[in-house]
């Protein structure tokens, strides 16, 4: 830690929330520009129909209006595209149907963008919206994956026949076969990974303009990806050049993965802003934003876990079924594909490994990453198995997963990843003791005696963040990079602006990032500046999603400040006459090696831009860039334990204590990452106990308010237990590995494993996610008689 | 949401005549944590918003001795706070505590509860079980004659409640299992022992609103305790159901709260 006791390691207080916390944050709402109209969105109140006709006219009359767009306006402007190309199990390529901005002809789910209205106000334009008459010819809908490969299932799109939009696979079938013929046991198990909603903070927005003086478009949007939307909306929508094309993503409140995607709002905004020349501004409402969000997880899946005679992994084979929705969102085809079935052979030396994905177009909102996006769907279905083997082969659930673990890094799994480090047991050791798993008996009695059964439930696993090499990622369908960009410049008297290509919008890394550069430069945490979200400031960058920030975009702004540094040695050198190679850096200070001639970091960048006495040939200035693309995954792991109770007679579950104990790399703000777990495991929760999407078989969302949608809430949660065992990620110099999804990727299993611990005594073997309080009482009732 | 007209009377008789002056699109605001829902929805379009919260009188809470009397504009949190009520009638002030959120807790009257009557909200089964009668403007309407169905009740288009009495009973508890999403009653259960007898008044269950139980109010007639009601099993038909909770899980959580109230009630 430096000196100034704000560096790496410190629980330094966010920079970031005096404006949160002061109500001073800048969100795309917050921003109005002069002469600007507001646009509303109107949207499919239908799954599945053909537009037989749309009749504008007295919508157009009512007052306020300016303008009403439809699909046959923005015909030709290129539809919404998707970022990553699957190939079938047979080398065909996946079906990839047009997403036009504005329905063409057709709408595909609940919420489906069908016209834009401009008016004055945003009430003009709802109100006029109203009388918008769209005649819609109703067509079969198909609002599930059991719905949408059913025999003679309505179509989403002619072109994907039985609605299949791939049919992908990973690993070695025939070594999994064999591994199975070999086998002692078999166990199985079907499970669903419940659908989801994202449900950030903030709604959606944005507010575009173009200036006919210049043709410059900028866009303020509530996006992860500044860059990444620029790329999209430019290069392959609305055809602009970079140069003409700004996208601004100010303070965003909570993304989670649903402002990842490059959305039609956007398309339809810029496009509007063009046709119009005036700013027009949208902002999603609560009830739109539950039908028009990207929508996570929603898998079928069945798997099989061969055995030998002491229980050791010999095989498994997975096949999911995935929900896509009604269009290919943006990342949604590598989520239950390359963010999915590379997880299977998790903290475990299983030696064969196979897993086969088909992935279904269905009349639903379309659906893409959300928090640990793929990963949450491979440990639950992983961790369910291994538990389900230990109950049904009579062994000890701790035993059976330390039987398996892998213990030698790096370890090549059967299923294309490579892990660098680990320590499995130390993060298992330090979870049961902190979670006094020995103990637990006598706290399942004392809960008997007062009429409610307790469990007890874990889960192991690894996880695989930072999404890299972008060579390798695009041998396997990418359309883009997985790189990040990091700029530093060292300001004449010696503060700092960082310039990053990721974006935060909770994550903190306004703190994080500066603790890092403050660190590394020995400048005051306060004399740093962490820059992110406008494409004109900040050099190109992927943005922030699979925790990848700190691992990828800290390691990159970790490599500009080396450069400063080595830029600075040479003026240092030459302000001490001393030779480059003699000058050390520490703390703030470029020294001749021993010797106490020195010169600080304030001195030498107020010589780099006043460069009178001045190396011959040096560059003036100190500005550096780095742009880093990683050599591996980053691999956190953990145990998460979690112990609920249950009272039977209501079927109510109550999660007592959770504790994890997780291997995250080193921790640059402890109280940052500790956030992050909290946060992560409040989403594991509410996946496990309480939150799903609902759709009738119409097509009609059921759960599209918070009367019928249940989020977390505080009180539904235990104080948080969290302890931490670090190896330091090997491929990346701050020996970093990400943490923002952990939670949400750890603690689902645990917690119905420790449902079902619960129940096992009245009978019960098997819960759904969520497990609510009916479906415990069900269960409970038909293993009753 | 619609344009309206909004008033601010600070009387009750300018209240009275702004409601009719607005005839058919006119309609009384309090807490609006009902109303105003509605209306983002487009399932409520007033032409004017009559507001009672200029009106002088409404937000007190009276100690009569054998009852106590809630002002129409009481939110539930000075209900669930009020010395009064937890004094006289302590199973009013937790379940007013027990209404949705701190938020909701703090604009919603009880005024606005009854008279919207939602078959999810808590107030109906207190004011049953209690025998509470609902004070308007012109008369007063007896809590069994007052709460007709589902956001049905005996007012008529232009009533303004003022306040709801309450007698105290000898013992009372409500329990309440709440919509995880909505924090709303799936099955609430008030029981009563006071000056009507024995009363067990269920909300949240049924899709006619609150109702009685006389199976169970005879039981406890006969032996006032938990066991009395637990085998006491209540039809599924009828019953609402939705996402949270079927007709057979409703029906069933009825017996389990009504024995938690009979518990309660010590
Ligand atoms: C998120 C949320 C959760 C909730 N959870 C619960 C819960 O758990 N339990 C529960 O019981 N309720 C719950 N509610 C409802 C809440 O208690 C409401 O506030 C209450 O039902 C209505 O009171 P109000 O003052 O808000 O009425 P308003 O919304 O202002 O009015 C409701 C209706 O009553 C009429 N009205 C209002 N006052 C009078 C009067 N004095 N005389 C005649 N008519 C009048 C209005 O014209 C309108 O038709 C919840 C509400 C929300 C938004």
């Amino acid at each position: 830690m430096s000196a100034n006791g704000s560096g790496i390691g410190a629980s330094v207080k966010r920079k970031e929330d005096t404006r949160f916390l002061t109500g001073r944050g800048r969100y795309t709402d917050d921003i109005n520009l002069p002469g600007q109209l507001y646009g509303y969105i109107l949207r499919s109140p239908v799954a599945h129909a053909d537009i037989g006709g749309i009749d504008t006219s007295a919508a157009a009359a009512a007052p306020g209006v300016h303008a009403i767009f439809t699909g046959s306006d923005m015909e030709g402007v290129g539809g919404i595209p998707t970022g990553w190309l699957i190939h079938s199990k047979d080398g065909e390529p996946m079906v990839e149907p047009g997403h036009p901005a504005l329905a063409l002809g057709k709408v595909r789910y609940v919420g489906d963008c069908v016209a834009i209205v401009v008016a004055e106000t945003r009430e003009q334009a709802k109100e006029a919206a109203n009388l918008i008459d769209v005649d819609y010819q109703e067509l079969p809908a198909v609002a599930s994956i059991e719905a949408a490969e059913a025999e003679g299932a309505a179509q989403v799109f002619d072109e994907a026949p039985g609605n299949v939009c791939y049919d992908w696979e990973v690993g070695d079938r025939a070594a999994t076969d064999a591994a199975f013929d070999e086998a002692t046991h078999v166990v199985s198990i079907d499970v669903v990974n419940n659908r989801l909603i994202p449900n950030a903070i903030e709604p959606r927005a944005a507010i575009a303009n173009y200036d006919p003086a210049t043709g410059d478009y900028t866009l303020y949007t509530t996006s992860q990806n500044p860059h990444l939307i620029r790329l999209l909306l430019g290069a392959f929508v609305l055809g602009l050049p970079e140069h003409k094309l700004r996208i601004v993503a100010p303070d965003v409140g909570g993304g989670f993965g649903s402002k990842i995607p490059h959305y039609a709002e956007e398309a339809i905004l810029t496009w509007t802003a063009g046709q119009l020349g005036r700013p027009v501004k949208w902002t999603c409402e609560r009830i739109d934003a539950f039908k028009s969000d990207t929508h996570g997880r929603d898998h079928i899946s069945t798997a099989r876990l061969a055995l030998d005679a002491d229980g050791k992994f010999l095989g498994l084979h997975v096949s999911t079924k995935a929900n896509l929705g009604a269009y290919l969102s943006t990342f949604a085809t590598c989520v239950p594909t390359y963010l999915y079935g590379i997880l299977f052979a998790g903290p475990y030396t299983t030696p064969a490994v196979y897993c086969e994905v088909k992935s279904f177009f269905t009349n639903t909102v379309p659906v893409d990453a959300l928090r640990g996006a793929g990963r949450p769907e491979a440990t639950y279905l992983l961790e369910r198995l291994v538990e389900k083997a230990a109950v049904e082969l009579g062994m000890d659930r701790v035993e059976i997963r330390r039987k398996n673990f892998i213990r030698e890094f790096p370890y090549q799994t059967p299923v294309a990843l490579q892990y660098d480090q680990g320590d499995y047991d130390a993060t298992l050791d330090l979870a049961l003791k902190a979670s006094d798993w020995a103990g637990f008996e006598a706290r399942r009695a004392e809960s008997a005696a007062r009429g409610k059964c307790r469990g007890i439930g874990i889960s192991t696993f690894i996880e695989a963040c930072g999404i890299a090499p972008s060579a390798v990622v695009g041998s396997l369908g990418a359309r883009a990079g997985l790189y990040e960009s990091g700029s530093v410049r060292v300001h004449p008297t010696g503060s700092v602006s960082v310039f990053t290509g990721t974006h935060s919008h909770g994550q903190g890394h306004e703190t994080t990032f500066a603790q890092i550069v403050s660190d590394m430069l020995g400048v005051d945490f306060e004399a740093v500046d962490v820059v992110h979200g406008d494409s004109a400031k900040i050099p190109f960058g992927m943005g922030t999603y699979g925790s990848r920030s700190l691992a990828v975009g800290g390691t990159a702004i970790y490599l500009a400040v080396e450069k400063v540094i080595e830029k600075g040695k040479k003026i240092a050198a030459h302000l001490l006459e001393a030779s480059v190679e003699d000058i050390e850096f520490e703390n703030g200070s470029f020294t001749v090696a021993g010797t106490d001639r020195s010169k600080s970091l304030g001195e030498v960048a107020l010589t780099a831009y006043v460069p009178h006495n001045y190396p011959e040939g040096l560059e003036p200035g100190l500005e550096e860039t780095a742009f880093y693309d990683p050599l591996n995954f980053t691999f956190p792991a953990g145990t998460h334990v979690a112990e609920v109770e249950v009272d039977p007679e209501t079927g109510e579950v109550e999660v007592v204590a959770v504790t994890g104990a997780d291997d995250v790399g080193r921790i640059i703000n402890p109280m940052i990452v500790d956030g992050q777990l909290h946060g992560g495991l409040a989403h594991g929760i509410g996946q496990a106990l309480l939150e799903e999407c609902l759709y009738q078989d119409d097509g009609q969302l059921q759960t599209g308010s918070y009367l019928d949608y249940t989020m977390p809430r505080a009180a539904d949660l235990p104080s948080f237990n969290i302890n931490h065992n670090t190896t330091l990620c090997t491929h990346n110099p701050l020996g970093v590995k990400g943490v923002g999804e952990v939670g949400s990727i750890g603690v689902p299993p645990a917690v119905i494993n420790a449902v079902i611990d619960a129940l096992r005594p009245l009978g019960v073997n098997d819960m759904a996610m969520p497990a609510t309080s009916q479906k415990v009482w069900q269960a409970i009732q038909q293993a009753q008689g | 949401m619609n344009d309206f007209t909004y008033h601010a009377p600070t009387s009750l008789d300018e209240a009275l005549a702004a409601l009719r002056g607005g005839g058919d699109g006119a309609k009384l605001i309090a807490g609006g944590h009902s109303l105003l829902p509605v209306m983002k929805l487009n399932l409520a379009s007033p032409t004017d918003l009559v507001s009672l919260a200029g009106v002088p009188g409404l937000g007190d809470i009276a100690d009569g001795g054998d009852s106590v009397t809630v002002g129409a504009m009481c939110r539930h949190a000075q209900v669930a706070g009020s010395a009064v009520v937890q004094a006289r009638i302590p199973a009013l002030a937790a379940m007013a505590d027990g209404i949705g959120d701190a938020q909701v807790r703090n604009a919603g009257t009880i005024g606005g509860s009854v008279a919207h009557n939602d078959p999810a909200a808590d107030y109906p089964a207190a004011c049953v079980a209690l025998g509470a009668t609902i004070v308007t403007d012109r008369r007063e309407i007896h809590s069994d004659d007052f709460f007709q169905g589902m956001f049905a009740t005996a007012l008529a288009d232009d009533e303004v409640v003022t306040a709801v009495r309450f007698p105290v009973p000898a013992r009372a508890a409500y329990a309440k299992f709440a919509n995880p999403a909505s924090k709303y009653a799936v099955a609430g259960v008030m029981v009563a022992d006071g000056p009507a007898g024995v009363r067990v008044a269920v909300t949240g269950a049924s899709g006619d609103g609150v109702f009685r139980v006389a199976e169970m109010e005879a039981a406890l007639g006969a032996s006032f305790s938990g066991e009395a009601v637990a085998g006491v099993a209540v039809s599924s038909d009828g019953m609402l159901s939705d996402t949270a909770a079927g007709a057979d899980y409703r029906a069933h959580l009825v017996t389990v709260m009504a024995k938690r109230a009979v518990e309660a009630c010590g």
